[in-house]
């Protein structure tokens, strides 16, 4: 693994009135390198995945990236209009619900082609090729390509909305929950794909998942998150065998009884 | 030209004996300022407008006055042209292209009264020409003003309705959204499905809704020697495109933009390179098709050109 | 035969000499006169001056009487109106405590300092039609009643002093001027105020009741309402010191709302604020539940996504010049877009056919 990260956290905490979302968070992310969050519900990941992906303001600390590999630039310095350039550029984001991550009134087609004519492509053949491309690559039939969204299966909306934020090549993906409310079969071929999609890109990605499953199939390394602090660190396979932290270990063994 | 219009007012003059006429002055015709509005209003939209010419389609805020006609009817072109008005201008009002259509001689007669100014008929006599939907089809020149009519000035808001995004996407100019709406429309229909209010990018920066004039009418904006002001009154919005600016059509490489219009030459004039208006003839539904320009129709007419059924022309004016 | 839509200017002549002769009706009966509808129609003449925001009686009533009794069309007379006069001053702030009221209730509170004061209300009156006015039958004078003389506390105040109810804050900022500056988003209190002081009744009114159905729901009782007359005055600055220069009646209404607090903050009850220029209780009291509904964010509530939530959309659409402008304007000529339209439909058609036909062929 190189030695300078992609991107890098530093003592990260965000409250939301009395109320903790997350604190004290700091990591290092390295290209090609797959972070897995976890925690049960209300433990603070979705704040954290939301603070490092910029959509919320955390209260200290700060979050940085190494925009063109001249070393880490603070996201949080920098101007809006940069913020949101790099969003649409180096970075994606898949939504839990395909529908927050999805155009539901924009066909299959356009929704994969948004990002590429964001960032300027004006060739409306080109265009509608990358976007079948991408549809058979998450194995949703060529022929739905003029459909809308709302006509697809969960499943297939979570597929659309990878292939859509997959499109330009990111650096850095978020993921949040990306198998929630998927049936168990589902999740399973998705999952399949996640995997070999991220062989192929060589994508570095930040996911965040109650399901330690996901985690053990996708992620490099993982931190365990209870009531918004990290209590356990460590490479995915080690923590999942090995659980240090007695609520590590309540998760894993819980996981087990099923 | 005699502008009669019957005031409203003019009729209530008898019923209001009973009310002292030193507090209000209800003939209200004469004490109006030159061209309706009071001077620091009109300060307020040069500052707008001059602020609109430095930044190529930028929509500008202003604070619209509340005109006597109603919003969506033209307020904001005639604030426009209120505020860029002197006694020496001579203005040409068309709507759809028409001079004689009714919002036009109502907003003609109402500069002839609140200014006095000359008006006219003539693209090529005017110095100022307030349009709603059309370009004339007469080349403009320098020296000419155009103030177009605009309902909605924003371009994207009917993929964002939400203001505050949508001076964020300019700002960022984040414009993929527009494209999306292109590629849906030719997904579908095989076409950019958009015959007016086609937007454009100005000066390759920003993008701009052009009015609702006719795709066709497009190309004209590009490299024009006239000033071009657009006036949104409702939407409290002003820009412009000045004199010999780039303006282009939003599209695709291989759907390249094209103009539109209905195919053949017109029947009074012969004119094959003028827009045309379809006009049902009878409940056979036979069509005929004339210039949508009126003046650049007469004109051609007067000059000895000459269409299929060009008759109409006398018999309509005698 | 082909008649091309000349002649604009007649028809526009005509029309309103028309217009001019209906107006006046069958001149068998006498003319309405403005004192006539500033007396009896003061309903009518309130929500012309409020929407029009021109505090002036007898021009409303010639607005009415100009509009034929169509209320928006009159208001949209007085904004034109108004838009021209030139600002000679800005008034102080109207002290509302100060008021002389003909009507003030309190739903809050059984009996408070100054007493109820029904007033010449609607409430209570059984909705039959009376005959009596058909026959032009008059209705004797009301009984009389020695006036208060000392000033009516706003019952709100009382709550505030034993800290139940959020304070508001006061700041010395100048407000906006709506009429003068384009609309800015996300808006002041103050501006939003002014927009919905000037907009319009039925609008106010659906989205002040979405609020009590549950879009949005804040839970209000009416603090106090009350009607009356409050000085207007001015600062002379050669003076160094303010003159009434004179008085206008206002309908003032405040709410009461349910307030969870939080656990930084006790529970606390916060409220709504109306105020509209004549009597116009009902514009008013829903004017203070969509403030109240918009100040969510200030309050630390939830988005609940309802319209009265979205300062934007109330803001954007509350004013009834701009929406009656927009609105009717489709019936003007459109016919240049809509000929791009058919030609683009036929080319879209003509296109769909041979596709169609290619396929068939395949």
């Amino acid at each position: 693994m190189r030695k300078t990260p992609l991107f890098s956290v530093s003592g990260l905490r965000k409250s939301y009135g009395a109320q903790l979302g997350c604190r004290d968070v700091s990591f290092d992310l390295h290209p090609g390198e797959i972070m897995g969050i976890v925690g049960e519900s209300g433990s603070g990941k979705s704040t954290l995945l939301s603070c490092l992906a910029g959509h919320l303001a955390p209260d200290h600390g700060d979050v940085c990236f190494d925009v063109d590999g001249t070393g880490l630039v603070s996201t949080l310095a920098m101007p809006e209009p940069e913020r949101r350039l790099l969003a649409r550029t180096q970075w994606a984001y898949v939504h839990q619900n395909p529908r927050d991550g999805l155009r539901m009134s924009v066909s299959a087609g356009g929704n994969i082609g948004e990002r590429l004519m964001n960032i300027g492509a004006r060739h409306y053949g080109n265009i509608r090729q990358d976007a079948c491309s991408w549809m058979d690559r998450v194995e949703l039939s060529v022929g739905r390509i003029d459909d809308r969204p709302a006509t697809f299966s969960g499943g297939m909306q979570q597929r659309l909305q990878i292939a859509r934020n997959l499109v330009t090549s990111p650096r850095l993906v978020f993921m949040d929950e990306p198998t929630g409310g998927l049936d168990v079969s589902v999740q399973a071929r998705l999952l399949d794909l996640l995997r070999s999609l991220v062989q192929d890109l060589g994508l570095s990605v930040i996911i965040v998942t109650h399901d330690l499953a996901v985690v053990r199939m996708l992620a490099h390394r993982m931190m365990v998150m209870q009531r918004g602090e990290i209590v356990e660190t460590g490479l995915a396979d080690q923590v999942l065998d090995d659980p240090q932290h007695p609520y590590t270990q309540l998760l894993v063994s819980s996981v087990l009884q099923v | 030209m005699t502008e009669q219009i019957i005031t409203p007012s003019a009729n209530d003059k008898n019923d209001t004996t009973t009310h002292n006429p030193e507090t209000h002055n209800f003939d209200a015709t004469d004490s109006y300022n030159f061209a309706y509005l009071d001077e620091q209003t009109k300060r307020m939209i040069r500052r707008a407008l001059l602020k609109a010419l430095a930044i190529p389609g930028y929509q500008v805020p202003f604070a619209s006055r509340e005109m006597p006609m109603p919003y969506g009817w033209g307020t904001g072109g005639v604030q426009v042209t209120a505020a860029c008005l002197t006694p020496d201008d001579c203005v040409k009002v068309i709507d759809q292209g028409a001079d004689d259509t009714t919002n036009a001689v109502s907003i003609r007669s109402f500069f002839a009264r609140t200014a006095g100014v000359r008006t006219t008929e003539a693209t090529d006599e005017a110095s100022l020409i307030q349009t709603r939907h059309r370009i004339p089809e007469t080349e403009l020149t320098e020296g000419q003003l155009l103030v177009y009519q605009v309902p909605i000035p924003e371009p994207l808001r009917f993929l964002e309705p939400r203001e505050t995004e949508t001076r964020k996407m300019h700002a960022l100019s984040e414009y993929g959204l527009m494209h999306v709406k292109l590629y849906e429309d030719i997904s579908q229909h095989g076409h950019i499905a958009t015959a007016y209010a086609y937007p454009v990018n100005v000066e390759g920066r920003y993008v701009m809704d052009p009015s609702p004039i006719p795709k066709f009418d497009n190309p004209k904006m590009s490299d024009c020697a006239a000033i071009q002001l657009f006036g949104a009154g409702r939407e409290q919005r002003i820009y412009a495109i000045p004199p010999y600016s780039h303006v282009k059509s939003l599209d695709f490489e291989d759907y390249p933009f094209d103009r539109l219009r209905a195919p053949g030459a017109c029947a009074l004039c012969g004119a094959d390179d003028s827009y045309l208006d379809e006009v049902i003839m009878d409940d056979q539904g036979t069509r005929m098709y004339v210039c949508s320009d009126t003046d650049y129709c007469s004109t051609r007419h007067e000059r000895g050109h000459v269409g299929d059924q060009s008759d109409l022309f006398d018999s309509e004016e005698g | 035969m082909y008649v091309a839509v000349k002649g604009g200017e007649h028809a526009i002549a005509n029309a309103h000499q028309w217009l001019g002769e209906i107006r006046r009706g069958d001149t068998l009966f006498d003319a309405l006169s403005l004192d006539q509808i500033r007396e009896q129609l003061a309903l009518s003449v309130a929500r012309v001056m409020a929407e029009g925001s021109l505090y002036d009686p007898d021009l409303a009533a010639l607005a009415i009487k100009q509009a034929r009794g169509d209320l928006i069309e009159a208001i949209f007379l007085i904004r034109a109106y108004r838009t021209t006069l030139p600002r000679l001053g800005y008034a102080l702030p109207v002290d509302t405590s100060s008021m002389r009221c003909i009507r003030r209730i309190s739903a809050t509170f059984k009996d408070i300092p100054g007493g109820q004061i029904l007033g010449p209300t609607f409430d209570y009156t059984h909705r039959l039609l009376d005959f009596r006015l058909a026959a032009d039958g008059e209705i004797g004078a009301a009984s009389k009643a020695e006036a208060l003389s000392e000033d009516v506390p706003h019952i709100l105040e009382l709550l505030n002093r034993d800290d139940l109810i959020q304070e508001e804050e006061l700041t010395n900022a100048e407000p906006g001027d709506l009429t003068r500056e384009p609309l800015a988003l996300p808006a002041s209190r103050a501006v939003r105020l002014q927009a919905l002081a000037r907009g319009d009744e039925g609008f106010l009114l659906g989205l002040g009741y979405s609020t009590q159905r549950g879009y949005a729901r804040n839970h209000a009782f009416v603090g106090e309402l009350r009607i009356g007359m409050v000085a207007v005055e001015i600062m002379i600055p050669e003076l160094g010191f303010a003159i009434e220069i004179g008085e206008v009646e206002v309908t003032e209404c405040e709410t009461v709302n349910q307030f969870q607090g939080s656990k930084t903050e006790p529970p606390q009850f916060t409220r709504g604020y109306g105020l509209t220029f004549g009597q116009q209780e009902r514009k008013t009291i829903a004017m203070a539940l969509v403030d109240r509904a918009l100040r969510w964010r200030e309050l630390g509530e939830d988005d609940l996504g309802a319209a009265a939530q979205d300062e934007e959309f109330v803001l954007s659409h509350c004013d009834n010049i701009q929406a009656t402008g927009f609105v009717e304007h489709i019936k003007l000529p459109h016919y240049v877009d809509f000929q791009s339209e058919l030609e683009l439909v036929r080319q879209m058609r003509r296109d769909a056919a041979t596709r169609q036909r290619r396929q068939q062929d395949d």
